[in-house]
């Protein structure tokens, strides 16, 4: 690959589900790296494997063949440094936002004056410090995904997966979502790998935009965004961020 | 009319999912139809008891029927405080309620654990589950006898026919809400490195609670029959061996007066039950406000 060292990378990873149907095969011989600190967006069409794919990153899935790197080591688990991100918020109802955000430190034994000092940042980073004590069932949908999203990064992940985080929002909450994650992840650099279904957000977001086949899915695109940060909405509508969306979805037709 | 059908909806909306096993349920199901209430519909209920037992009282005199067959409500009001001051209901009632809850905590702390091996082993689960299956159709009543017959006319005889009465729901409940945990929260847990105890303790149990609750208030009931079915073959004492004793010699007003008590001790076990959800699962009022 022409990139700079990859903190996550995929080494010809294929996947093959066997059910009762039959065998179905995911994903094929996909190869891919993410240099440090970058935003990579993810896209194809429906059924393709994107899912499949993060949930091997993840370590959450091993694939049939091929293997996934974080720094060069196999991912043989699950792990703490790769935070993953899923399309429904994925809070637990009997926690209060607070207790949901704060979750992965105490899994991880961090010290209490510690676990709160962390939880109140991120509600503040979020923006949900007047919800600290609701509960998911109370919130709005939006709402719900900053949780997830600030519950991603309170433990301080390297890496960041989110499987179309936004998928269950409306238009103009999703937009706002976006610009809000370009604001997070702009104090918080992470490496970022993130799958949308949406060519405008993919564009906003990313510095690549990695583009798949139909399944089993292959990596058929690999698109610079050669935009300035930092971005914002304002972009949308300038000419050279709608001739980056048209080349995208060519290609997307293309595969 | 709307404002009715929308609380109602609510209602069914916020109770914990039930399996078909719960009798008292009756009670929330004809609720849900509750008209808007003023004051006085509080008074209809207790309007309606005291003319049942002032008609009561009224066939009870009118020389109809033969004392022992049907006993004036004050007969039997007579005859409970008699027991009761002279500390022999206690007694019984002390022995039935030890044998209810001892078989209540190893019945359910069974069915938990074992549903909770089910749930999460394949293994266990294709071990047990024919077994299980061809268990549960066992009329649990009709073995009692033989449960008298190996561990004896005492307390241990009625604690296992209790215990193995309350199993079955409580199997069910654990093993449905195990499955019921989705699989994005036992990947979360798994991508944060827990280890299997706090799976358990941070997600396992109080996902699975609202269920494991339902079968526990299907339970409390379920126990207290247990007890008195065991009483009813072989006892010494408890409030089901009152009742048979009672019908020995035709002292109509204490059978009544025992079944008074056990009735009042089951719904003070249902309640109990009630309470300590009420307090576990406050979350799930959220939201529903
Ligand atoms: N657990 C599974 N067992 C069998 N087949 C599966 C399983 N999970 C996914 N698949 C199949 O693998 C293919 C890829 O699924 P995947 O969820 O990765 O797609 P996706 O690109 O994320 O789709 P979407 O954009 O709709 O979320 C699909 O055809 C799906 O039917
Ligand atoms: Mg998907």
């Amino acid at each position: 690959m022409p990139h700079p060292p990859a903190i996550l990378a995929a080494e010809q990873i294929s996947h093959v589900y066997t059910g009762p149907s039959g065998d179905v095969p995911a994903l094929d011989h996909v190869s891919l790296g993410l240099s440090r600190e970058s935003f990579v967006c993810l896209v194809g069409p429906s059924g393709c494997g994107k899912s499949t794919l993060l949930r091997i990153l993840a370590g959450l899935l091993r694939p049939t063949a091929g293997r996934a790197l974080l720094e060069g080591q196999p991912i043989t688990r699950a792990q703490r440094r790769i935070g993953i991100i899923f399309q429904k918020s994925n809070l637990m109802p009997w926690r209060t936002v607070y207790s949901n955000l704060s979750l992965p430190l105490e899994l991880a034994g961090v010290p209490v004056e510690e676990q709160a000092r962390r939880t109140l940042a991120m509600l503040e980073l979020t923006g949900l410090q007047n919800f600290a004590e609701a509960y998911p069932a109370e919130l709005s949908g939006g709402m719900a995904q900053r949780v997830a999203i600030g519950r991603a990064l309170i433990h301080d992940p390297e890496v960041l997966l989110l499987d179309e985080p936004f998928g269950a929002l409306d238009a103009l909450t999703r937009e706002q979502m976006s610009e809000e994650l370009l604001h997070i992840w702009a104090r918080a650099r992470k490496t970022v790998l993130m799958v949308t279904h949406s060519i405008p957000e993919a564009v906003l977001l990313a510095d690549r935009v990695l583009v798949m086949s139909p399944r089993p899915g292959r990596i058929i695109a690999d698109i610079e965004i050669p935009l300035l940060r930092p971005r914002s909405l304002d972009l949308l509508h300038r000419s050279d961020f709608v001739a980056l969306t048209e080349r995208l979805r060519r290609s997307i037709r293309a595969g | 009319m709307d404002h009715s059908a929308a609380t109602g909806k609510q209602r069914r909306q916020t109770a914990a999912p039930e399996l078909p096993t719960g009798r008292l349920h009756t009670s929330v199901a004809l609720r849900a139809v509750e008209p808007r209430t003023t004051w006085w519909h509080w008074l209809l209920a207790p309007a309606l008891g005291t003319i049942l037992i002032v008609g009561w009282e009224a066939l009870a005199r009118s020389g109809l029927y033969a004392d022992f067959i049907i006993p004036a409500p004050t007969t039997v009001a007579a005859r409970w405080w008699a027991i009761a001051s002279d500390g022999s209901l206690l007694r019984h009632a002390a022995v039935t309620l030890r044998e209810v809850l001892t078989g209540l905590l190893i019945g359910v702390a069974a069915a938990f654990w074992l549903g909770y091996g089910i749930a999460r082993s394949r293994l266990v689960a294709y071990t047990l589950t024919p077994y299980l299956v061809a268990l549960q159709a066992v009329p649990i009543v009709a073995v009692a006898p033989l449960l008298i017959i190996w561990f004896g006319a005492g307390i241990a005889s009625k604690v296992i026919i209790c215990a193995l009465l309350v199993f079955f729901p409580m199997l069910i409940n654990t093993v449905l809400g195990m499955r019921s945990i989705p699989t994005d929260l036992r990947d979360l847990m798994e991508s944060l490195e827990a280890t299997p105890r706090q799976t358990f303790l941070y997600l396992e149990l109080p996902a699975a609670l609202p269920i494991v609750l339902s079968g526990l208030k299907v339970s409390a009931t379920l126990a207290v029959i247990g007890a008195v079915v065991g009483e009813f073959v072989s006892a010494s004492a408890g409030l089901g061996y009152l009742i048979n004793f009672g019908r020995g010699i035709y002292d109509t007003p204490l059978v009544i007066a025992a079944v008074l008590t056990l009735t009042a001790l089951a719904l003070t076990l249902y309640g109990l039950t009630v309470l300590l959800e009420r307090l576990l699962l406050g979350w799930q009022q959220a939201g529903h406000k």
